[in-house]
């Protein structure tokens, strides 16, 4: 049997008797009495539990990321490298982020601070620190409930892309990828990493009950806030087929185990609206380790890029023993939390095809607050508009509107074959009641994600008047972005 | 304007006051190093101490048999009401509060039963196996409903100048409405944490995140039958308080008190953050409605408001923040004819509590609102309007309750901030901006703050230090104040540097512990470093006298020179002749040599206050702290939401002491209360279950919600009679400088109506909030 196996600054960790649930947020206090890293809310919304993990990119490059190692499971550490808030200093001497944020007032009370610290840690590391909204993205994960954030983001300002010699920047040059395949048992717990779809298939066919797990974002929080002990989880981190990120007939595959930090920088020259709604996604921790496979297969009716890949026409690759086959995404969502994949399948990726001539396309979150939130509502929309002026095809989805994430067919029939014009748009919008009965929660009335969805096709005409798929300027007052 | 932070060293240029310095635990915090309650190393067998909190709003506890619980292996006790040796009471003021208990529940999340057990983990076990029977009752879910069902905390009251009635019957323009301001939760970043130790003799020692040790100790020895002089309370630091952890830090504590000396073993009680939301109080709401008369030129003639506020169900500290409400109905203006009524609500919610401001931001909201529709009614610029209803030169500067208002600094104020942020300009400029901009307004707002310091009532205001010279010369510093980030620490190590003439790195601020600094009041109300920094110098003042002749000797200077000897920069010298000097640390060596005390302490009373309730008439506040803010905003007349686009503040810190720990003083109070008027909106379910009871449903302001442009200057050569080191309060202010976020709401709104609209938003203004009062805008006639 495995054992789990990994670096805790830069010490080699063998362990075999804890749960393979146990969070490393609860290792590094109760077990390394790492006391550093705090836990401020056990579900990623705050970011005081921020530690930097070394570990590859997308494109297979060493890079270190900031994560919530309240949500990262122990398996999900198998042969990486994690580094705390102790190892920021180096022979007594504190580290730059460190110096920066002591200078310069960046604490009040403390208690975020090491988060802080350790997001910017990522920060000074990162090579894209290029623009200014990229700072308020790497930050906006770490909640401070003293400072009023001022001296937070001028220390990101001065750290960002600074690129230290430090025992970092040793590590990233020097560390040899290890492999995280494990095979791991803990009383009546066990956690599979398979390394390929043999494997993977095998485990399945002997435990047809596995829940499949990449990042944990969304499934750590039943261990984390509903305290169950899942008995048997299958990650699929370890399948570089899962990883897929590139252009592909003139669209894009997006593998369903691609982390969002990934996907947002592959999104940026590729895909203006993809980029759009991952800007609000959630904050960097988060897209440091969630997917696009789990942001899917979870099938909130709030997931937030369902909405954008539906708009897009984009297809679900599922994947079985028996061999793949493919549906139209929006096909993909059953109902209430539940997706077409049938037992022993997985998605294995998404295709975006390529887009068509005339195209205009946007995503939009509308959200309490800006950033770290969870969308009220949610759209990507998609018009394709003839060299006439006249609507060739409308695809429509929304979030946030009913038990799925859906199309307003209504709306979209009462525009095809129209002309594109405001008073077409106006004419069509009331065919949303039609579409969807949104309710009432604690995000947000069914009065007001009525209004808003009808506003942000509104919205969606008149941004994209003179570009079809206007980029977000670096901190615009609204999602939609007109004047 | 004079450079914000570069504040003139007249003193010795050693002196770390009045200079920017860091946060004194600034490196720990980044480096982990800093510990808080829960990072302590936990004596060996230390339990966990697990709440078994109420499902219900409101219920009779019927039954409860816990035998299947303790029957579990590393279960070591189930406690209930019955278990508790002494006083089963928590209320910091009025006995009404049990902390477990007693047949009824009154609110979800109080606390029925306490496990003890070896894990987290086997306490949830065991609270699962805990058999709790309850009948459900009705409950009082809001104001409107306690105050239809006739429940209340406290008895109206009253505060009254003038001739109201008549004032509003003549007045040329009247306004009546009502407006609601919402809870807020606390959000510290530490949740509620406490430590208890049983030591010999039956005794206790206590680590807690508290920001009022003393009583913190009181309700320990009151619920375990000891006298105080048994229980040892100590506070390493917190992660955040705004007064959640005024009186609410004290049920964890006591609990774990009673679970310490129920199993004779170490137990720590910890919140996790839902826990923590759920079972504590938040800032109060307040419902208010009130009848206002203006003159045709802005003047506010007449005012008569009633404040409910939701007490929660129990009294807590509501009946002294209700009257804060009271006292800041007038903010900065000279109301000369008034009444101001209030009353504390019950409802079956957690019990609310103090919250940075403590009733003065409600209250304040309240005349901000009705100038705001004044402004609005009248087609007037509310800055104006707000500034022709200034306090003004005697006898117009005396508040509703006939305090003075002395050294009135809004007059100057105003005068610069208008100035440097350039209001005038901009609010034309945001007024051609409206006209051509379809979809997006934008607002301007200006926000004055005047703000009583002073604990209400009145014996609070007392504090006490010991400071502590080793023979080498190093320092110990002892205070009854509480470090929550704030950087009283900072502040205080400042002043006893200062009065020793040591540097900062001799002296070490010491975790506040009720056996070295008795009886002290809680760490609130602005008051930490007026009260405190006054003992501190008062000990080490002492410690300086005895050192004197000491000094003296070893540098034979004349008797009488003696008393102008000079204490900085770790020497002691004559200023005449500074070429000669002893070291600090020889003066302290001979002066243990010579069998000279080298400890003492300090103490302060805050002189001439006090207030008489009955009549509403008194000088309750030692002074006023000013301040001023303009801020402007950009509205989505699509989404609601909003984007803050630069906040100018002005702000009175008198000379301030540490003026970058000021600065982050009234940067995160603006931010707070940002949120607390945007997008923090606590939300029950219809059975009284709090729904944002995590930071995934509950929205504090996050680093992309501050003001683009956030500029931020202290008010230059503005020394205070009376205070230490002629330096103000700042705490509590600049939160309220907030408010000025909805007046530029407003402003953006107003502009999608026909002039002289009054505008109807609601608090918090929320996206859903800003975007109905768009829609009502858009929906009047023209």
């Amino acid at each position: 049997m495995d054992r789990l196996r990994f670096y805790l600054n830069d010490r080699l960790i063998e362990e075999s008797a804890l749960s393979p649930t146990l969070t490393l947020l609860r290792y590094l206090r109760d077990r390394a009495h790492l006391m550093g890293t705090k836990e401020g809310c056990a579900e990623g919304d705050c970011g005081a539990c921020t530690v930097a993990v070394l570990e590859q990119d997308g494109k297979g490059a060493p890079v270190l990321r900031a994560i919530n190692s309240c949500l990262l499971l122990l398996p999900m550490v198998q042969g990486k490298r994690v580094y705390t808030v102790e190892s920021l200093k180096e022979a007594g001497k504190p580290h730059k982020v460190q110096e920066v944020l002591a200078q310069g007032l960046g604490s009040q009370c403390g208690y975020c601070t090491p988060g802080v610290a350790m997001a910017l840690l990522e920060a000074c590391h990162r090579k894209d620190m290029d623009e200014p909204w990229k700072w308020d993205a790497q930050m906006c994960g770490n909640l401070c409930r003293c400072t009023g954030y001022r001296p937070i983001r001028e220390a990101v300002v001065s750290v960002a892309g600074l690129g230290p010699r430090d025992r970092f920047a040793k590590a990233l040059s020097e560390t040899r990828p290890e492999s995280m395949a494990l095979a791991y048992t803990a009383g009546a717990q066990r956690f599979f990493t398979p390394a390929s779809f043999q494997e993977l298939w095998d485990v399945l066919d002997a435990h047809p009950e596995a829940r499949f797990v990449v990042g944990g974002t969304d499934l750590s929080l039943e261990v984390t806030k509903r305290f169950t002990e899942p008995p048997l989880l299958v990650s699929l981190e370890a399948l570089p087929a899962l990883r897929t990120l590139e252009p592909r007939n003139g669209g894009h595959r997006l593998g369903a185990a691609v982390w969002l930090t990934d996907l947002e920088d592959y999104a940026h020259a590729t895909c203006p609206p993809l980029e759009r709604m991952l800007r609000y996604f959630g904050a960097r921790q988060i897209k440091n380790r969630a997917t696009v496979g789990g942001n899917l297969c979870t099938a909130s009716p709030i997931g937030d890029l369902a909405p954008v890949l539906i708009s897009l026409g984009a297809e679900a690759v599922l994947l079985s023993r028996a061999g793949e086959r493919r549906m139209a995404l929006e096909d993909f969502f059953v109902d209430y939390r539940r997706t077409a994949l049938r037992p022993g399948e997985l998605l294995a990726a998404v295709d975006v095809p390529a887009q068509p001539v005339g195209a205009r396309s946007l995503a939009y979150k509308v959200s309490k607050r800006r950033e770290l939130d969870i969308s009220a509502v949610s759209a990507g929309f998609r018009v394709v508009v003839d060299a006439a002026g006249q609507v060739l095809e409308a695809r429509l989805a929304y979030g946030g509107m009913g038990p799925r994430p859906a199309r307003a067919r209504h709306v979209e029939q009462a525009l095809v074959g129209q002309p594109w014009t405001e008073e077409r748009v106006e004419a069509a919008l009331p065919r949303l009641d039609e579409d969807f009965t949104p309710r009432t929660d604690h995000r947000g009335s069914a009065w007001y994600r009525a209004q808003v969805a009808k506003n942000l096709l509104r919205g969606f005409f008149q941004e994209t008047l003179e570009s079809p798929s206007p980029r977000l300027e670096a901190r615009h007052s609204a999602t939609v972005q007109v004047r | 304007m004079p450079p914000p932070f570069a504040v003139p060293r007249t003193l010795e240029t050693s002196s770390p006051l009045h200079a920017p310095a860091p946060h004194e635990s600034g490196l720990k915090h980044a480096s982990g190093e800093a510990l808080y309650v829960d990072d302590l190393p936990s004596p060996p067998g230390t339990l966990v101490g697990h709440i078994i909190a109420s499902p219900h709003a409101h219920a009779r506890l019927v039954r409860h048999d816990a035998a299947r619980a303790r029957a579990l292996p590393g279960v070591h006790a189930v406690l209930f009401a019955e278990d508790i040796p002494g006083e089963n009471d928590i209320g910091p003021v009025i006995h009404d509060e049990p902390l477990l208990a007693e047949g009824e529940v009154h609110c979800v999340g109080q606390a029925v039963a306490l496990v003890l057990a070896e894990s987290a983990a086997l306490c949830r076990e065991a609270a699962r196996r805990v058999e709790l029977e309850y009948e459900v009752l009705p409950a009082l879910l809001s104001i409107r409903e306690a105050v239809a069902a006739n429940a209340f905390l406290s008895e109206p009251h009253t505060i009254r100048r003038g001739e109201p009635e008549a004032a509003l019957a003549t007045a040329p323009v009247r306004i009546e409405g009502e407006c609601m301001t919402g809870a807020q939760d606390h959000f510290y970043l530490e949740t509620q944490a406490a430590l208890a130790v049983l030591e010999e003799d039956g005794a206790l020692r206590i680590w807690s995140s508290t920001q009022h040790p003393s009583e913190v100790q009181a309700k320990v020895a009151e619920v375990m039958g000891l006298g105080r002089h048994q229980v040892v309370v100590e506070v390493p630091r917190m992660g955040g308080g705004f007064g959640g952890k005024e009186t609410q830090a004290a049920p964890f504590a006591a609990l774990a008190a009673l679970g310490a000396t129920r199993t004779r073993r170490p137990v720590k009680v910890w919140l996790n953050r839902d826990q923590d939301m759920v079972q504590t109080g938040k800032r109060h709401p307040f419902w208010t409605r009130f009848e206002a008369g203006f003159s045709e030129d802005g003047h506010l003639l007449g005012l008569k408001a009633e404040l409910i506020s939701d007490g929660g169900w129990s009294n807590d500290l509501s009946r002294a923040i209700l009257d804060r409400a009271l006292f800041h109905m007038d903010n900065a203006y000279f109301l000369p004819n008034v009444q101001v009524t209030g009353r504390v609500a019950r409802t079956n919610f957690a019990s609310n509590t103090a919250f940075r401001g403590f009733g003065g931001p409600q209250g304040m909201y309240v005349v901000e609102e009705v100038l705001n529709r004044g402004a609005e009614r009248l087609g007037l610029d509310p800055a104006e309007l707000r500034r022709r209803n200034f306090y003004r030169e005697a006898p117009a500067h005396r508040t509703h309750y006939e305090q003075p208002v002395e050294g009135n600094r809004l007059p100057r104020i105003h005068a610069e901030l208008m100035a440097s942020s350039e209001y005038t300009r901009r609010r034309a400029e945001i007024d051609q901006f409206n006209a051509s901009s379809r979809w997006t307004k934008r607002g301007i707002g200006y926000q004055p703050v005047k703000f009583g310091i002073s604990f209400t009532t009145s014996f609070l205001n007392q504090a006490g230090a010991l400071a502590v010279i080793y023979a080498d010369g190093s320092v110990q510093l002892n205070h009854g104040g509480t470090e929550m980030g704030q950087g009283l620490h900072t502040k205080m190590r400042a002043v006893c540097a200062h009065e020793l003439g040591v540097s900062i790195d001799r002296v070490r601020v010491m975790n506040t512990a009720t056996d070295k600094v008795p009886n002290t009041s809680a760490t609130a109300a602005s008051s930490g470093s007026d009260l405190n920094g006054q003992a501190v110098k008062a000990a080490c003042e002492t410690l300086r006298e005895r050192l004197r002749p000491i000094a003296a000797r070893l540098l034979q200077v004349e008797r009488g020179e003696a008393e102008g000897l000079a204490f900085a920069s770790g020497q002691v010298f004559y200023p005449a002749r500074p070429q000669r000097s002893v070291s600090f640390a020889e003066v302290t060596q001979a002066a243990y040599l010579a069998q000279v005390s080298l400890s003492a302490t300090g103490y302060y009373r805050t002189p001439d206050i006090s207030y008489d309730r009955v009549a509403g008439r008194g000088k309750p506040f030692h002074y006023f702290a000013f301040g001023a803010a303009v801020v402007e905003v950009e509205i989505s007349s699509l989404t609601g939401e909003h984007r803050v686009r630069r906040v100018d503040i002005l702000h009175d810190v008198g000379n301030s002491l540490v003026p970058s720990i000021d600065r982050g003083q009234v940067e995160g109070g603006f931010v707070q209360g940002l949120g607390w008027l945007t997008n923090e909106e606590v939300l029950f379910d219809e059975k009284g279950r709090l729904l944002t009871h995590s930071p995934d449903t509950y929205k504090i302001p996050a680093l992309g919600d501050v003001p683009e442009e956030f500029r931020v200057a202290l008010l230059q050569h503005a020394p205070q009679e009376d205070t230490i080191h002629g330096s103000k309060a700042v705490g509590e202010p600049p939160f309220m400088l907030a408010i000025g976020v909805v007046t530029a709401l407003r402003h953006a709104i107003a502009a999608f109506a026909p002039p002289r609209t009054e505008v109807h938003l609601a608090s918090p203004a929320t996206p859903e909030a800003i975007l109905r009062a768009v829609e009502a805008a858009r929906a009047t006639p023209r």
